[in-house]
């Protein structure tokens, strides 16, 4: 009996590293095809001979760019699975909490009154925007405790959203930054270039400390009394996680813009076939969310050939499908 | 050894446990039983720092649990309440795995893994370990977080109902267990009992709550008797003896009062 319940999870075990390969694989071979694709034509024979104005332009912006798309969609991708863990439900992201929206308006304030501020300070604005926001989130749901089901929640979630967006939007239409602001709330790689988008580095240290943390975030996820009998600081793990998805979020947002439907649909694709277990499932979660931002972005770039359309735009459509199917899916299993 | 004294819990104007002093030195089965509404799991949550108290204090081994370090505890006491609808996926294994996290922060030694499979074979789990736990049944389910608790290897273990949603054979080897937990390992249990029988073969100590407090305490031959039902329970219950303990024959009174009415 125990010989054949030992080795079932083995298996498992097996499966995950295989399945993981497998996403390293394509990621990798996706974005080595990705860095040459663009206006101008590039060949591995121009990079060999090292010429000059293409190997710059390789260095300056395709490489950037790669490295923006990796960073952020693993981070996003990441973030939403630990804001669903945490909250407890499957619909919670950054762009169903508020949080986004937060992140958007605080840059707003910031490039208002803070006109000549770095781009850090600017940032730190963003993040702190996005914490209140997510802090704000939480707290409804702290009193809508009993009522709330799975669908209410996230609701909740997006109308807070809709409120701080139209915030953000008055405050744009009145000081002139309507285009500004729409850039910031739809993710858009074009204008990464060498020198601007290093900030999300701090998000890829990021998304490396919520791994140390897998097992905790499972653990709160279960519920305060499973998480305190087992020496867990409920509350510290519950406001840090979300602190932290806060921040990524909101960094995220200043470099990229928002990316609708990454943090939704990545985690609940690798949940559904993976469980629940953080620590097993974060990895393969990072490497999709990278793959789907970096899809996304092919889409993006080729479907208008030699124009582009902002990745938000064709993140929302393929995102939007994937949660419509999945929406689907659970309302058919659970009638 | 735990220590309570003087701990109270309200809610709004309710004082659900009224000034409660208690003492259970270390080993044995203390069973806690009562009415609805008397307190038993609210103490329980205490004991096991899930509920803050409005008044007292409740030392484990001398350690205050309102004020020591969480993860110093996990390793000394754990507790398993009622409700475990978790909606969380994980396998019963994964789960099992949890239960020693106060010791090994999810690195999980070789020592680790022999709890691990001794839990989930006591509880004879073996063939739904690679089973998500959404996936099973309430009574199999229930037998799952009792292995993660059991994993946890700890002194003293708190149980609030730990026998619901089990069916006879599954309640009786589960009590036979916790019994085992106590005799063979010297573990500290307390658990809160529906079924007075279960209490009455099994725990060495009976406490009985009522409105808050504490109005019994002593084996269960002493107070499993039809006066003392009669006052914790407000109902007359023939009490029996079986293989030399009380047996309350609380399931035929309904029928009979309603013969006695025609």
């Amino acid at each position: 009996m125990s010989t054949h319940g030992g080795s079932r999870p083995a298996t498992g075990r097996y499966r995950d590293t295989a399945l993981l390969g497998l996403a390293l694989a394509s990621l990798t071979v996706v974005s080595a095809w990705s860095l040459f694709i663009g206006v101008s034509d590039i060949g591995i024979s121009d990079l060999l001979r090292a010429e000059s104005s293409r190997m710059l332009l390789f260095v300056e912006s395709r490489v950037p760019r790669l490295a923006a798309i990796l960073l952020s969609g693993s981070a996003m991708g990441v973030v939403g699975l630990i804001m669903q863990s945490l909250v407890r439900n499957r619909f919670v992201a950054p762009t169903t909490a508020g949080t986004v929206d937060a992140a958007s308006l605080g840059l707003v304030v910031a490039t208002i009154w803070f006109a000549g501020a770095s781009v850090l300070f600017k940032m730190t604005v963003a993040v702190i925007f996005a914490l209140a926001g997510t802090a704000l989130f939480m707290a409804l749901l702290q009193r809508l405790r009993y009522a709330a089901d799975i669908i209410v929640i996230p609701l909740i979630g997006i109308m807070l959203g809709g409120v701080i967006q139209a915030a953000a939007t008055f405050l744009a239409l009145r000081y002139d930054l309507l285009q500004s602001l729409s850039a910031w709330t739809n993710g858009d790689f074009s204008g990464i270039l060498r020198g601007r988008y290093e900030l999300l580095y701090l998000v890829g240290t990021m998304t490396v400390v919520a791994y140390l943390f897998a097992n905790r975030f499972t653990l709160a996820g279960m519920g305060r009394d499973v998480a305190v009998n087992l020496g867990v600081n409920y509350h510290r793990v519950l406001y840090g996680g979300m602190a932290l998805a806060a921040s990524v979020s909101a960094v995220v947002v200043v470099v990229v813009g928002g990316i609708p439907f990454l943090g939704l649909v990545v985690p609940n694709l690798v949940t559904m076939t993976m469980g629940d277990n953080l620590r097993r499932v974060l990895p393969l979660t990072a490497v999709s969310g990278a793959f789907f931002v970096l899809v996304c972005d092919i889409v993006s770039r080729t479907i208008r050939f030699p124009y582009e359309i902002p990745v938000g735009t064709g993140g929302g459509v393929v995102g939007g499908a994937i949660f419509l199917a999945l929406v689907l899916r659970s309302r058919f299993n659970a009638g | 050894m735990i220590e309570l004294s003087g701990v109270t819990k309200r809610y709004g104007p309710n004082t659900v446990v009224n000034s409660v002093s208690l003492t259970v030195p270390g080993g044995g089965v203390t069973a806690l039983v009562g009415p609805n509404g008397a307190g038993k799991s609210s103490l329980l949550s205490m004991i096991g720092r899930l509920l803050p108290m409005d008044e007292g204090e409740i030392r484990v081994d001398g350690l205050d649990v309102s004020r020591t370090a969480g993860d110093v505890l996990a390793k000394k006491l754990s507790i398993l309440r009622q409700e475990n609808q978790v909606a969380v996926r994980l396998t019963v294994k994964e789960l099992v795995e949890f239960g020693r996290f106060p010791h090994s922060r999810g690195r999980l030694t070789a020592e680790d893994g022999r709890h691990v499979e001794e839990a989930i074979d006591f509880l004879e789990l073996a063939e739904f370990s690679g089973r998500p736990i959404d996936r099973l049944s309430g009574g199999q389910r229930q037998r799952a977080f009792i292995a993660m608790v059991l994993c946890q290897d700890t002194d003293y273990v708190l149980l609030d109902e730990p026998l619901n949603n089990l069916d006879m054979r599954h309640a009786s080897q589960t009590m036979g267990l916790i019994r085992r937990l106590a005799t063979e390992l010297n573990k500290t249990i307390v658990i809160v009992l529906h079924d007075i029988n279960f209490a009455s073969y099994h725990a060495d100590r009976v406490v009985a709550m009522k409105d808050g407090a504490i109005v019994a305490d002593g084996t269960p031959r002493e107070i499993i008797t039809g006066l003392s039902m009669a006052e914790i329970f407000d109902l007359e219950v023939p009490v029996h003896s079986y293989a030399d303990r009380p047996v309350a024959a609380y399931f035929a009174i309904g029928s009979r009062r309603l013969h006695g009415q025609d």
